[in-house]
Formats: C-alpha cells, sequence, structure tokens
C-alpha cells in the first residue's frame, strides 16, 4: 500500500518543486500586462502635456501700448472726414511716427527699420478701425495698444533664448534694448488673444487666427450632417426593417462593411474625381467637403443606427401591428422615435470623425491659403485639421504654439462632441 | 445656380400647398362620414405633396448636374473654329478665362473679342438656363400636386401609394454605398487605365525607381518621370511594420490584462482612456510625430552615435503604432471576452495558473480573432495618411533601415495631387494608380479580416 502513496507524495513535490517558477512567471506575465496598459495612458499623457504645454501661450500675446498722435495732414488733409478717404489713408506712417518719438535717438534706415518691425503689421488696420468708428479722433492723441511681432511675442514668452549670439537670434541686440525700454516704461503687456479667434489664417504669425478654418469646419460639418443622417436613418431603416434576405441586400451589407474600413484618402480621390472634375463643383468648397465626409461617414452612422433598431425589441412592432398599423406607421410612429436616440449619438460619433479628417480634404483642395473668412458652403476655404497641418508646415517659431492652440481647440470640439453623445446615451438609454 | 435655394424654398411651399388642399379634399369627398376613407386624411395630404415635389426634385438635380457640361459644350461649339480645335488643355485654359470674365474676375491677360463673346453668351445661356430651370421645376410641381389633388377619393388607396413612394426613398438611400463603391472603382480606374496607357503596368508594379517629375522641355536634366512604385510599397511596409511591432505587443497585452486581471473599476476607466488614443485627429498624431517624437529620436540617436535623418521611418511608425493600440486592443478584448467561461473553468481545474490558462488555453482559442484584429490594424495602418506626410519624408529609397526617411503611397498620393497640376499629366494620374492599389489592398485585408473573424465567432457560438 506504501506504493501508491510513494507516487503521490512525489508528484506533490514534483509540482512543488515547478511551483516558484510558475509563480515567478505569473507575476512576470502580469507585470507585462499592466506594462502595457501603462505604456498606452503614458503615451496619451505625453501626447496631452506635449500639446498643451506647446499650445497653452498661444491664447496670451503680447501687445505694446503706443501713444499715437493722430495727424490730420497724413489721415484726412483735405478735413472731408470722407469715410472712403478715411480708410485709404498711411496709418502706417502714424505708427512709425509714435515709434520714432518713443525713441528719437535711433537713426539710420537698418534701425528705423528694425524699431517699426517690433510692432506687428496689423497696427495700421487696429488704428484704422479706431478711426473710422470715431473721426473726433482725428487732430488728438490716441493711446493704442497693438499687437507686438511675433519675434518679441516669442522673446517674452521665453522661446528666444536672450543670451545666444546675436547671429543666431531672431531679435537683434538694439531690439532687445528697446524692448527692454518699453518694458520698464511699462508698455508691454500680456492680454487675452482676440485676434486668434477673430481673425482668418496670416502669413503673420500675430496676426493669424483660426476664425476662418472654424467656419469653414462648422459649414462643411453642417453640409455633411444635413446630407449623412436623414440618408443613413432611412438605409438603417430599410436594411433593418423591411430589406429581405438576399443577394442584394447581402451585398448592400457588406459595401457598407468594407467601406467603414477604406481609407479616408481614397475618398478625397472619390471626391476630387466625382465632385470637382465631373460635376465641376468649386474646388476647396465646404459643399465638396462636406459631400466627400457624407460618403465617408455614412457607414459609420448606418451601422449606428442599424444598432439602435435592432435593440428596440419586437414587442413594441408587435404591438403596434396587432392594433392594426401597417408595417410602415409601425416603424414609422414607434419604433423609430425609441431608436432616435441611439441613431443620434451614432451621429455626432460620426461628425467628431469627420471634423478630425484631414486627407480627403486636402484632396479637395482645402488646403489653399485663405485668409478670408468663408460666409457660405460656396465660398473657399480651409477646416480646423488643415489648418492645423499648414501652420505645422510653417517655418516661424510662433507658429508652433499656434498650431499646438489650435490643436486644443479642436480636441475641445472632439470632447465637447463626445461627451454629447454619452450624454445623450446615458439620458435616454432604455433597457428593455 | 445660385438661386438654388430660393427655388427649393419655393418647391417645399407648393408642396406644402398641395399638403393641405389633398387633405381638404379628402374631407370634402368625404361628405363628412371620415369613416369612408380608405386611409387617413393626412396621407391624402402626403399623397398630393410627394407627387408635388419628387419629379421636381429629381428634375433639379438632374439639371444641376447636366448644366454646366451642357454649357460648356454649347459655348465650346460656338468659339472661332482656331480656338475651338486647340488642343484639350489649352481649351480648358480658354474655358478658365471665359469663366472667370463671366465671374467678373480680374483675367491675367487682356482678353481677346472671341473670348469676350464666348464669355456673353456664356452668361446668357446660363440666364436663359435658371429660367427654364424654374419653369419646368415649378410647372412639374403644379401639375404632379394637380394630377394627384384630381385623383383623391374615398375608395383611393393613399396610404399604400405614399408607403410604396416612401419605401422607394428608403430602398434608394440603401443604395448609396454601394454606389459610393461603384464611384471609387470606376474614378480610379479610368484614370488609371490612362495612367497605364503612358505607363506600363508591369514598370509601375515592379519598377526601382520612383520620380514623378517629368520635364517640361526635352533638354531638362534630372526628370525623366519614373514611376516604379516598389520604393513606396517597401517605405509603406517598413512604416506598418514598425508601426505593428508597437501596436500588437502594447494593444494585445493591454486587452488580455483588461480582460482578465484588471478589476471591473481600473477596466472603467482605463478602457475608455485607451480608446480615446483612436479618437485623437491623424493631424494631431502627425504634428507630435514631428515636433517632439522625431527629434527626440534623432537626439537619442545622436547619443550613441548613430546618424538619424529629423524624417525617419522610426518615428513615423513609432506614432502611428501608439495610434493603432486602441485598435488592437478593443477587438482582441471582444475576442477574448468571447472565449466560453467554461474553458477556463477547465484549465484551472486542471491546475493551470492563471497565465498559463491565458497562454495555453485562452490565446490559443482567440487567435484566428487576434489575426483578424491585426489584419484590419494593419490595413489602417497602409491607409493611414497625415501621420506619414507629416513625419516620413518625401525620398523615395529602397531601404530597410528605420533611421532613413522613407516615403509611402499614401505620402505620394498627396503630393501629387495637392498644389495646382494639370489633371492629365501621367504625374497626377500616378497618383490614382497608387489609390487604385492601395484601395484594393485595404479591402482585401478587410475582406479576409472579417472572413476570418465571422469563421471564429461561429465557433463559439
Amino acid at each position: 500500500m506504501s506504493e501508491p502513496a510513494q507516487t503521490e507524495r512525489d508528484s506533490f513535490a514534483r509540482v512543488e518543486a515547478g511551483m516558484k517558477r510558475r509563480r515567478a512567471a505569473e507575476r512576470r506575465f502580469r507585470f507585462f500586462g499592466k506594462c502595457a496598459v501603462g505604456l498606452g495612458l503614458g503615451f496619451l499623457v505625453i501626447l496631452f502635456v506635449s500639446i498643451v504645454g506647446n499650445g497653452y501661450s498661444a491664447f496670451w500675446q503680447t501687445r505694446i501700448t503706443l501713444d499715437v498722435a493722430i495727424d490730420e495732414a497724413i489721415v484726412d488733409p483735405a478735413g472731408t472726414r470722407d469715410p472712403a478717404v478715411l480708410r485709404a489713408a498711411d496709418y502706417g506712417a502714424l505708427i512709425k511716427q509714435s515709434l520714432r518719438e518713443m525713441f528719437p535717438d535711433v537713426s539710420g534706415r537698418r534701425n528705423r527699420f528694425a524699431l517699426y518691425g517690433l510692432v506687428s503689421n496689423g497696427a495700421n488696420f487696429d488704428l484704422r478701425d479706431r478711426v473710422l468708428a470715431d473721426p473726433s479722433l482725428i487732430g488728438g492723441k490716441l493711446s493704442l495698444s497693438v499687437a507686438a511681432d511675433d519675434d518679441v511675442d516669442m522673446l517674452m514668452k521665453g522661446h528666444i533664448d536672450r543670451d545666444a549670439p546675436e547671429a543666431d537670434r531672431r531679435i537683434k541686440d538694439n531690439q532687445l534694448a528697446w524692448i527692454d525700454a518699453l518694458e520698464a516704461d511699462d508698455r508691454l503687456h500680456s492680454a487675452f488673444n482676440l485676434d486668434f479667434f477673430g481673425n482668418g489664417d496670416s502669413r503673420d504669425p500675430e496676426l493669424a487666427g483660426i476664425r476662418g478654418a472654424l467656419m469653414g469646419s462648422i459649414y462643411t460639418l453642417f453640409v455633411t450632417l444635413g446630407l449623412s443622417f436623414p440618408l443613413a436613418v432611412a438605409a438603417a431603416v430599410y436594411l433593418e426593417e423591411f430589406a429581405p434576405k438576399n443577394r442584394w441586400t447581402d451585398l448592400i451589407e457588406v459595401n457598407i462593411n468594407n467601406l467603414a474600413a477604406v481609407p479616408s484618402i481614397v475618398f478625397g480621390l472619390l471626391g476630387l474625381a466625382v465632385f470637382i472634375n465631373f460635376f465641376t463643383l468649386p474646388r476647396s468648397a465646404p459643399i465638396v467637403g462636406g459631400l466627400v465626409l457624407t460618403l465617408m461617414t455614412l457607414p459609420t452612422i448606418i451601422i449606428a443606427s442599424r444598432a439602435a433598431l435592432k435593440s428596440v425589441p419586437p414587442s413594441i412592432r408587435e404591438g403596434a401591428l396587432g392594433v392594426g398599423a401597417s408595417p410602415m406607421q409601425a416603424v414609422m410612429y414607434h419604433v423609430l422615435p425609441l431608436a432616435l436616440p441611439g441613431m443620434l449619438t451614432g451621429t455626432i460619433i460620426g461628425m467628431a470623425q469627420a471634423l478630425g479628417e484631414t486627407a480627403p480634404l486636402l484632396m479637395i483642395g482645402m488646403v489653399a491659403f485663405i485668409a478670408d473668412v468663408p460666409t457660405g458652403v460656396f465660398d473657399p476655404s480651409t477646416a480646423l485639421p488643415v489648418q492645423i497641418y499648414l501652420w505645422a508646415d510653417s517655418p516661424e517659431r510662433a507658429y508652433v504654439e499656434k498650431t499646438s492652440a489650435a490643436i486644443i481647440v479642436l480636441l475641445l470640439f472632439l470632447a465637447a462632441m463626445n461627451a454629447l453623445a454619452v450624454l445623450l446615451r446615458r439620458r435616454f438609454e432604455r433597457r428593455w | 445656380m445660385t438661386q438654388t435655394p430660393l427655388l427649393i424654398v419655393l418647391l417645399l411651399t407648393l408642396s406644402s400647398l398641395a399638403y393641405h388642399f389633398g387633405r381638404k379634399r379628402a374631407f370634402a369627398v368625404s361628405a363628412g362620414r371620415i369613416r369612408t376613407l380608405h386611409s387617413l386624411p393626412a396621407y391624402y395630404g402626403l399623397y398630393a405633396a410627394l407627387w408635388a415635389v419628387i419629379p421636381a426634385l429629381l428634375v433639379l438635380g438632374l439639371w444641376l448636374g447636366f448644366e454646366d457640361t451642357v454649357i460648356t459644350r454649347l459655348v465650346v461649339g460656338s468659339l472661332p473654329p482656331e480656338i475651338a480645335s486647340l488642343a484639350p488643355s489649352r481649351l480648358n485654359l480658354v474655358l478658365n478665362d471665359i469663366r472667370n470674365l463671366v465671374v467678373g474676375n480680374i483675367v491675367s491677360s487682356e482678353p481677346d473679342a472671341a473670348i469676350i463673346a464666348a464669355a456673353d453668351r456664356y452668361r446668357e445661356l446660363r440666364g436663359v438656363s435658371t429660367v427654364a430651370l424654374f419653369a419646368v421645376t415649378l410647372g412639374l410641381a403644379t401639375i404632379g400636386g394637380w394630377l394627384a389633388y384630381g385623383r383623391i377619393r374615398p375608395e383611393q388607396r393613399s396610404r399604400n401609394a405614399v408607403e410604396r413612394i416612401v419605401m422607394g426613398i428608403l430602398i434608394a438611400c440603401s443604395t448609396i454605398a454601394i454606389l459610393t463603391t461603384v464611384g471609387i472603382v470606376l474614378s480610379v480606374l479610368f484614370e488609371s487605365i490612362r495612367f497605364f496607357q503612358a505607363v506600363p503596368v508591369t514598370e509601375f508594379l515592379f519598377g526601382l525607381d520612383w520620380s514623378p517629375q517629368i520635364a517640361i522641355r526635352a533638354d531638362q536634366a534630372g526628370s525623366s518621370g519614373a514611376f516604379g512604385a516598389v520604393p513606396l510599397f517597401a517605405g509603406t511596409m517598413l512604416i506598418t511594420l514598425i508601426a505593428m511591432s508597437v501596436a500588437v505587443p502594447i494593444g494585445l497585452m493591454s486587452a488580455i490584462y483588461l480582460a482578465e486581471y484588471a478589476s471591473s473599476r481600473v477596466r472603467a476607466t482605463a478602457k475608455p482612456l485607451l480608446e480615446v488614443l483612436a479618437g485623437i485627429p491623424t493631424v494631431v498624431y502627425g504634428f507630435f510625430a514631428a515636433l517632439t517624437v522625431a527629434p527626440f529620436i534623432r537626439n537619442s540617436g545622436g547619443l550613441f552615435g548613430l546618424d538619424i535623418a529629423s524624417e525617419s521611418a522610426l518615428a513615423a511608425g513609432l506614432v502611428m503604432g501608439v495610434m493603432i493600440i486602441p485598435f488592437v486592443s478593443s477587438l482582441s478584448d471582444d475576442v477574448i471576452n468571447a472565449v466560453p467561461q467554461s474553458l477556463r473553468d477547465g484549465a484551472y481545474g486542471m491546475g493551470a495558473t492563471q497565465s498559463e490558462t491565458i497562454r495555453r488555453v485562452i490565446f490559443p482559442a482567440a487567435l484566428p480573432g487576434i489575426v483578424g484584429a491585426v489584419l484590419l490594424a494593419v490595413s489602417r495602418a497602409i491607409g493611414e495618411t497625415m501621420i506619414v506626410v507629416m513625419a516620413a519624408g518625401l525620398a523615395a529609397k529602397l531601404t530597410a533601415n528605420p533611421f532613413e526617411a522613407v516615403t509611402t503611397v499614401t505620402v505620394q498620393i498627396v503630393t501629387l495631387l495637392v498644389g495646382d497640376q494639370e489633371f492629365d499629366s501621367p504625374k497626377t494620374l500616378a497618383a490614382f494608380a497608387l489609390g487604385l492599389v492601395l484601395f484594393f489592398v485595404t479591402l482585401a485585408l478587410n475582406v479576409l479580416a472579417l472572413y476570418i473573424v465571422r469563421k471564429y465567432r461561429e465557433q463559439y457560438e
């Protein structure tokens, strides 16, 4: 009888001997798993920190307070106060004059040019708008706060190293001295960057804003939403509620699943070949962007809408049919209203996807430099992600923070849309 | 064109009038006994409204689609023969001048009399077309509404008629997916065929030299126009490989950890957070790769004495891998969760530790699904555009060195098509040929992946 006990003990010992190794393997495996999750989340954190760290400063802007004497001889020599004359006047001369007055000992063409370079080119327009709004300022003195040049802005934000050799610095020694003098005189201050939200694109970083791109994105999304929601809901209702099971509907179904995974740039090629070359719609217009993004987001929304319809229990349909509704009435009056919140959630997620999409818009020419804010779906425009792409390519240091700031705005919009989707789902989700 | 919104508003007004009168007529013909009506009164109204608006909208759509083409033909036909017989590319320039004149833009050179005349004719034709469009659509709407109105009787089955129309609309909407696919295939195929007439297919698919610049003058140097796409395919594969070697281990391990080990609280926070990675626009990743990752890799390579290009395949691949982590992890998570609990319980009953169960039982059982997930991720990586456009560079080099700059199919599509180009040079058409390859490769990967996933699912259901 001792033999079985012996083997039992032996096998226990064998298992026991391996346990240490196996437990270590278990701990290692678990550790790898934790590492993987940690790495994934770590990347997310690095991404956000890098973007926010680069971008938050763009929401502030260095401004210079100038005392501008509005000389009637320059602005309105004839004294007519005619808006056309006032609009065409040389306000740049006034700004330059006020800078010269502040630093009277600056001489020589090159030095003066460097001095004028401290102030943004947009100062002229600020002054013009002030004068046009209130012609009684002419002849008087005005304390005007104007945007500083992007290099000054970068210096004040610490992106330009004061101690670097002068040849490597975009702000030269004489300019540094003037900036210090301005600062000592309390004429330099930092203010919320309204230009960033109010202006279109510009070649001057301190004037460049996202308004044009944002409006372009909004128009594009407007077209996308207006087309894709009804189309997707109709398609989903047919496929889920009425379609017979046959080859044709199978084909449609396979098609939708595959379209959802086609690279977005291919949709751009489609838009270029069909909408622009064949139907000769205008290039760079939100209408074409909207059409392309509609085709791109349709599969997503159809799939979500079908899931929403599927989650409505058959008893609802049967109840409606039982009291004499036709199948169409049962769907339209009873099933569809119950599925609508789910469909809307899917639509918002599709819209968020469309808002972040860049590649197809490059194909249809929404990548041009457009300074004007678009006013309709046929105007040439860019979109927010395309603006980010354009700015990311610009060499000036100031565009780095502009790009990051535009990304922050884009991400905020996406977060808001996703939060809305989650909210809708929480509010209307029903367990049957 | 610009009056289209006005026209649509007018049509909708007509249609709502038709609804109103149709409904009223239903009450009238029932002579107070609504029970004698076959359908609810609103259906009679809808019947009239739909008949008013749908034919008119169809005509409007077709008209707008073909108006420009027809007018352009007519204008070209009326041009003097010496202009009309120009080569197509030159003719397009002339047409552009005419269009610019019509819109009132400044034209580059002083326009000659023939072009001004053509512009006048263009403007005149467009005016005629607009008037005709208004007359035809509004007339159709009135006639359609009137005919439907006349047919309203108590025994008329208007609900069935309305439902048939609505069903027709639903079916039409559901075919848009097919139309899109057909549109994609046709548009890339047609341009590709034109491209392959200039460049042989074999040279495109197997040529080792890619330099799409074409000489404008015959004596220009270095612009031979070579269209061998192998370096692009190689670059795409290199970057995809790097991306996958980041995304697959991290994605798979986090899926396993979240599905098998993590407490439900950790899972509920970590999973959505990981999925945020998939929701970030690719242009953001591209910026991140170019601004943060590429310099970091370049500098750390410098520490080891490595010479790394500032636009290296490594930077683009790494960031793309990060983007793809959630695709791998959430798809693998699904398949791991689909493995029946009985398999786990069986393994535990045999005395296996948790990691042994996962490695020896769950992983093999979930493998087909995981392979499907990885294939989907590969197709996503191949088609990804913005990251590589911003971080991978343009040099078409045939190299397997991840520290060098390579270029990909999508990068070349973007660089060939962004900017002003004539539409019929091989250079532009090459982009469509690349698009064709891209479409079919990703399609094949998707079909394969969906097939594998579906087949696997059936096993356990």
